[in-house]
C-alpha cells in the first residue's frame, strides 16, 4: 500500500515561561511511517510522549524540528510547517482524530455532535444523522441518549459519541487516542471491527491503545516511543 | 457550509496602528481574514483588541496602515479610499456589528420587530408585509417567540436582547460580522445558548467573523484562528486549538494556565 504519513527527525519540547523558562524535553528524532491499510500503534509507558506525537501530527502541538509529511489531495503537506488554513484543509479532507475525551458543546444533541463532520463535508443533515444513528446503534449507545447533549453522559457513552464522530467521515488518515479506554468488552470488540473495516478500505491508522487485547487485535506494527523520549532527555 | 479553499481573503489588514495621542491603542497589526472563517482576538482589558475591532469595522479612523475589503463584485477595496456615504452603506448592508451591551446596538424605544425591520428598510425594502414576515422569521431563528414581536427590547431579558441584536445584524445577509464580547455580561446558561446559536448561524450562513473576547472558552468554541494581543500588539497567532493547547508566548501561557477547570 502507499505511504500516507511519514515522520522524520521530529523533536518536541515545552518551554515553560511561567517556570523561569525551564525546558521540558518530550521526544527527539521521531521517525516512522504509516501506510494506507495498516494500523501502527505507538507503544511505551505513560508519559513517553505518545499523545504528544498524535497532537503534533494533528497540528494541536507545534513541532520543534523535523517533518511530518502527510499525503493530502495528491500532494505532500508538512504539518510541521503548514499554516493554519492548510492545517484546517488537511483536517477537513484528509486527517481525522478520535480524541480521548469529548469536548462537549453545550446544547448540541449527541447525534448532531457525531454528524457534524459529515455535514461540514457537504452531506445533508438528514443523511448525516441517519449514518450517525446507524453507528450509535452499532456501538450500543442507548437510543434515548441520541437527542441529548452528551455533557452529562458517562465516560463510556461520551467516548462512543466521540468514536462515531471520528469514524463517520471517510478520511484517508485516522488518529486514535485510546478510543477504547472507557469501553466494556462488547463495545471494544465493535471498535476493533470498525478499525479492521477502515484498514480494509485503505485508511492509514495511527493509534494509542493501552488494552493489550485491543493492541494485539489491531496493530500491524508497534513503534516504541520510549527511545525517542530517552533521546530527548539526552539531547 | 464549508469555506472554499482557494478563495482570496475577504479582508486584508496591513500594519494597522492606532494612537490615542501618545498612547498606543494598537500597533502594527496585520492579518488576512478568509471567507467563512471566524477569527478570535483575545487578550485582557486594555490589550487593544477593541481598538483593533473598531478600526477594522470602520467605526474609528486608524492612525496608520491599510484595511482592504473584498467587495461583492470581487474587487479589493481600500476602505480609507471610500467616501463616508459608501462606508456607511457597506456597514449597513455587508457588515454586522454585535456590541457587548445590546442597548448599544438596538433602538430601545421601538419594538423588536421594528428593530429587525429597520435594517431591511435601510437597504431599500418597502413592502410592510414582507418586512414583518422576514422580521418574524428572524426572531424565530434567534429563538424569540412570535408573540414578542411588538414588545420593546426594554421588556426583554439580557440574553433575549443579545439574540435580538444578532437578528437585527444578520437580517440583511451580511458577509462579515464583528462581535465585541458577544457573551460578556450574560449568565453562563444564557451564554451557552447564545454560543450555540452563534455557532449554528455562522456555519449555516457561511459567515466570516472577527470576535473580540477575553474568554478563551468562547474563542475555542467559535473560532478556527486566533490572535493574542497584549499592550496593543499581536504576540501570538495561529490555529485556535494550537494556540490554546501549545501556547508559545509567556503571556499566552499565563492566559491559558489561568483558566479555571470545572
Amino acid at each position: 500500500m502507499t505511504q500516507r504519513l511519514l515522520l522524520t527527525g521530529v523533536d518536541k519540547s515545552f518551554t515553560l515561561h511561567l517556570r523561569d523558562g525551564v525546558t521540558l524535553p518530550v521526544v527527539a528524532g521521531v521517525s516512522f511511517h504509516v501506510d494506507g491499510g495498516e494500523c501502527v500503534v505507538l507503544g511505551g509507558q505513560s508519559g513517553a510522549g505518545k499523545s504528544s506525537i498524535l497532537k503534533m501530527v494533528y497540528g494541536n502541538y507545534g513541532v520543534g524540528a523535523g517533518q511530518i509529511l502527510i499525503t493530502h489531495a495528491g500532494d505532500q503537506v508538512d504539518m510541521a510547517s503548514a499554516d493554519a488554513r492548510l492545517v484546517m484543509q488537511v483536517r477537513r479532507q484528509t486527517l481525522g482524530y478520535v480524541s480521548q475525551f469529548l469536548r462537549a458543546i453545550p446544547r448540541v444533541a449527541a447525534i448532531d455532535v457525531a454528524a457534524e463532520p459529515l455535514v461540514r463535508a457537504g452531506v445533508t443533515a438528514e443523511a448525516a444523522r441517519e449514518r450517525a444513528a446507524a453507528l450509535f446503534a452499532r456501538l450500543n449507545l442507548p437510543e434515548r441518549l441520541w437527542s441529548l447533549p452528551p455533557a452529562t453522559f458517562s465516560g463510556g457513552e461520551q467516548q462512543r459519541v466521540n468514536i462515531a464522530r471520528g469514524f463517520l467521515p471517510d478520511l484517508p488518515v485516522l488518529l486514535l487516542d485510546e478510543p477504547t479506554a472507557s469501553l466494556d468488552a462488547r463495545n471494544r470488540q465493535v471498535v476493533i471491527d470498525m478499525i479492521a473495516e477502515k484498514k480494509a478500505n485503505g485508511t492509514a491508522l495511527l493509534g494509542i491503545f493501552h488494552d493489550a487485547d485491543v493492541r494485539e487485535a489491531v496493530a500491524d506494527r508497534i513503534v516504541d516511543v520510549s527511545r525517542f523520549a530517552t533521546a530527548a532527555v539526552a539531547a | 457550509m464549508s469555506m472554499q479553499d482557494n478563495d482570496p481573503p475577504l479582508m486584508r489588514v496591513s500594519n494597522l496602528t492606532h494612537m490615542y495621542g501618545d498612547r498606543i491603542g494598537c500597533r502594527d497589526v496585520s492579518f488576512d481574514l478568509y471567507p467563512g472563517e471566524v477569527l478570535a482576538v483575545v487578550g485582557e482589558s486594555g490589550s487593544g483588541k477593541t481598538t483593533l475591532l473598531n478600526c477594522v469595522s470602520g467605526r474609528q479612523h486608524c492612525t496608520a496602515g491599510t484595511i482592504s475589503y473584498r467587495m461583492r463584485d470581487g474587487r479589493l477595496q481600500d476602505l480609507n479610499a471610500l467616501s463616508e456615504a459608501e462606508r456607511r452603506f457597506l456597514m449597513r448592508t455587508d457588515w454586522g456589528f454585535v456590541h457587548q451591551n445590546p442597548a448599544d446596538g438596538l433602538r430601545m424605544n421601538v419594538s423588536a420587530g421594528a428593530n429587525v425591520g429597520e435594517r431591511l428598510m435601510a437597504v431599500g425594502q418597502r413592502h410592510y408585509g414582507r418586512i414583518r414576515e422576514t422580521a418574524d422569521d428572524w426572531l424565530g431563528r434567534v429563538e424569540i417567540s412570535h408573540d414578542r414581536i411588538d414588545d420593546r427590547p426594554g421588556t426583554f431579558s439580557g440574553g433575549m436582547r443579545q439574540r435580538l441584536q444578532i437578528a437585527r445584524n444578520l437580517v440583511t445577509g451580511p458577509r462579515l460580522v464583528f462581535m465585541d464580547e458577544p457573551t460578556g455580561g450574560l449568565d453562563v446558561s444564557v451564554q451557552a445558548r447564545l454560543l450555540d446559536l452563534l455557532r449554528g448561524l455562522v456555519d449555516d450562513l457561511g459567515l466570516s467573523a472577527i470576535v473580540v473576547t477575553h474568554d478563551l472558552a468562547v474563542a475555542r468554541l467559535l473560532s478556527q484562528r486566533m490572535m493574542v494581543m497584549k499592550d496593543g500588539q499581536v504576540i501570538e497567532t495561529g490555529l485556535t486549538d494550537r494556540v490554546l493547547d501549545d501556547p508559545q508566548a509567556p503571556y499566552t501561557q499565563l492566559l491559558v494556565s489561568s483558566i479555571l477547570q470545572v
